[in-house]
């Protein structure tokens, strides 16, 4: 099998597996989903059986159905919040890396102060002052996320906007939005697409991490972070409820990280001491 | 070299009432104003405008900024609004127990984490390495609520040696807080030592490519004495950056493993004061956990400059 042109290696097989399999359930969860996600068939943390393959959750649903879901909400979220934050990312450092001065210092300057506050401490601020619902909850992760594409692709736009080519669209009057669409992006493809996996990850745990904390998905939608939040308790009876949600998420991050580090391996060099030795 | 240490810290300053500022702004957003979402729909016109009175909502937003901020530089972080207590009163205990949480943490992590960092760049390529870099991949990319009820299973549980509540009062021994503090810091040293280990071997492996570790191979030189000597130095720098970076990450990450070992401090105080919607307390919070990061940040860029010599000469 090849992929991109190269053979990818067994981890990044298995990544690649992960990946699909949660894509897949997450896009056909309902048809796949044994019951329904709110109806409750069994007695409370209820062990596995024929027709409850992981048992039931603290009010008696049936865990697997939650857990598909759950993936199809956790999923979803973190997908529209990493698609909102590479349009406002890109936009944003484009606009300021080919209309450069004081658009560019005043972008930076307020990029810079945003990543100065801890991302999960300015979330909880602004989630404290909304309320938490999945709007506000995807905009909020979406415009935290989009100051660390905006430095990429700030970064990219700066090289690229020198080149001729750039320079020639200029010169014969092309506008901004077409200059940064027809020339800009296609050359910055490359970079921004493996740092979409990055990025994804890392917004996934944020939301899986924020319903943990009770302040992200509110019931009685299904969502991962929330299931281990809303299975704790059982831990002290030494069942496994809470970390079945608690597995998925981290099986999925792992396959993305999987995956991405073999994407971003492809056109590394190997590094030189291990070429000398 | 000492003025461009000042400036560093000015810069920290600046940086720091800045973000203040931003923090103050996000409190003012809301449409409406907190007066009205605390109060909700039994608001009448003339409760909303009592309660906005007794909060200085009345006020324009920049009087509030610097009273707000007077205050804060005072120890004086205002009311909650759920109960009324004076907020600093309540914030001073949690943050002694946040800070002794990430120490015990760091005191473990800091070591295990370069030492090993360095110890697997030596390695590079071999078994041990190959092992430690996807075990450590595996570490940072799962959650930390994951890692902590893994821990719980295992040593709570299933061998019952800890603890599965990390619960710290007044008056404990330093000895009990440090055994039943155990598993939330285990949590944290896991999760900081991997990053800090691949953050280490791959600083200290950039240095091993340059031209003059090259030179110092073909002089002859033994391996030890290429690293001790030629290759350290040189990543001491970017390791204590790491370092540093991962200190500021501890102080975020206690946040989630609070809530998961229900123990009191400023992370778990922040989330149930978002939850309640509890304005000023959320705020206060915030500022805390900011200033602490923005702190470290500064700290670890005044000793880059102490260590490394190209940075004390800006051109």
């Amino acid at each position: 099998m090849t992929l991109f042109g190269h053979r990818p290696p067994l981890f990044a097989k298995i990544g690649l597996a992960i990946v699909a399999i949660n894509l897949l359930v997450a896009i056909f969860g309902p048809w796949l989903a044994p019951y329904d996600q709110s109806q409750s068939v069994g007695d409370t943390w209820a062990p596995s059986s024929a027709h409850m393959w992981l048992g039931a959750d603290q009010i008696g649903r049936d865990m697997l159905t939650r857990l598909i879901y759950g993936a199809r909400m956790t999923i979803g979220i973190a997908a529209a919040t990493t698609v909102l934050s590479f349009l406002i990312g890109i936009t944003l450092g484009f606009t300021a890396a080919v209309v450069g001065k004081w658009v560019d210092v005043v972008l930076s300057r307020v990029i810079d102060i945003m990543l100065s506050i801890p991302q999960l401490i300015f979330a909880l601020i602004i989630l404290g002052v909304f309320g938490s619902s999945i709007p506000v909850l995807i905009i909020t992760i979406a415009v935290l996320d989009s100051t660390r594409v905006f430095r990429l692709a700030r970064a990219l736009g700066v090289n690229l906007a020198v080149l001729e080519f750039v320079e020639a669209a200029r010169l014969r009057g092309e506008g901004l939005w077409w200059v940064i669409r027809r020339e800009i992006l296609p050359n910055a493809a490359a970079p921004l697409i493996s740092e979409f996996g990055l990025r994804f990850c890392f917004n996934f745990l944020f939301v899986a991490a924020l319903s943990f904390l009770g302040i992200g998905v509110q019931p009685p939608y299904a969502d991962w972070g929330g299931m281990v939040r809303d299975n704790a308790p059982a831990i002290n009876f030494g069942l496994w409820a809470p970390l079945y949600p608690a597995l998925a998420i981290a099986t999925l991050t792992v396959g993305v990280n999987l995956l991405v580090d073999w994407l971003l391996s492809i056109d590394a060099r190997p590094s030189g001491a291990q070429a000398e030795m | 070299m000492p003025r461009l240490i000042a400036t560093r810290a000015v810069l920290g300053v600046l940086t720091l009432l800045a973000v203040s500022a931003v923090i103050f702004i996000c409190t003012q957003i809301l449409p409406g104003d907190v007066a009205s979402a605390v109060l909700g729909q039994q608001a009448t016109p003339e409760s909303l405008q009592v309660f906005r009175q007794e909060l200085g909502l009345d006020k324009p937003a920049y009087i509030r900024y610097f009273s707000w901020l007077f205050g804060v530089l005072h120890g004086d972080f205002g009311v909650a609004l759920t109960n009324q207590r004076t907020i600093i009163e309540e914030l001073r205990p949690r943050f002694l127990n946040t800070l002794f949480l990430a120490s015990y943490a760091a005191v473990l992590a800091v070591p295990l984490g370069v030492g090993l960092g360095i110890l697997s760049a030596l390695r590079e390529g071999k078994l041990s390495d190959r092992v430690s870099n996807i075990v450590t991949l595996i570490a940072i990319s799962v959650p930390e609520f994951f890692v902590g009820y893994i821990l719980i299973v295992l040593l709570a549980i299933d061998w019952p040696w800890f603890p599965s509540l990390a619960t710290v009062f007044e008056g404990m021994g330093l000895g009990e807080r440090l055994y039943v503090a155990t598993l939330p810091a285990l949590t944290l040293v896991l999760v900081v030592t991997a990053h800090m280990l691949r953050m280490t071997r791959s600083s200290v492996l950039s240095i091993m490519s340059t031209p003059y570790v090259e030179m110092a191979f073909l002089k002859g030189l033994t391996r030890t004495r290429v690293i001790a000597r030629h290759a350290l130095p040189n990543a001491a720098g970017p390791i204590i950056s790491v370092v540093a970076l991962d200190l500021a990450y501890l102080v975020v990450g206690v946040v989630v493993v609070e809530n998961v070992f229900v123990y009191p401090g400023v992370g778990q105080y922040m989330v149930d004061a978002v939850a309640k919607r509890d304005v000023p307390v959320v705020q206060a919070c915030g500022l805390v956990f900011a200033a602490v990061f923005v702190g470290l940040n500064t700290i670890a860029d005044i000793l880059s400059i102490i260590v490394n010599p190209r940075l004390r000469h800006p051109r």
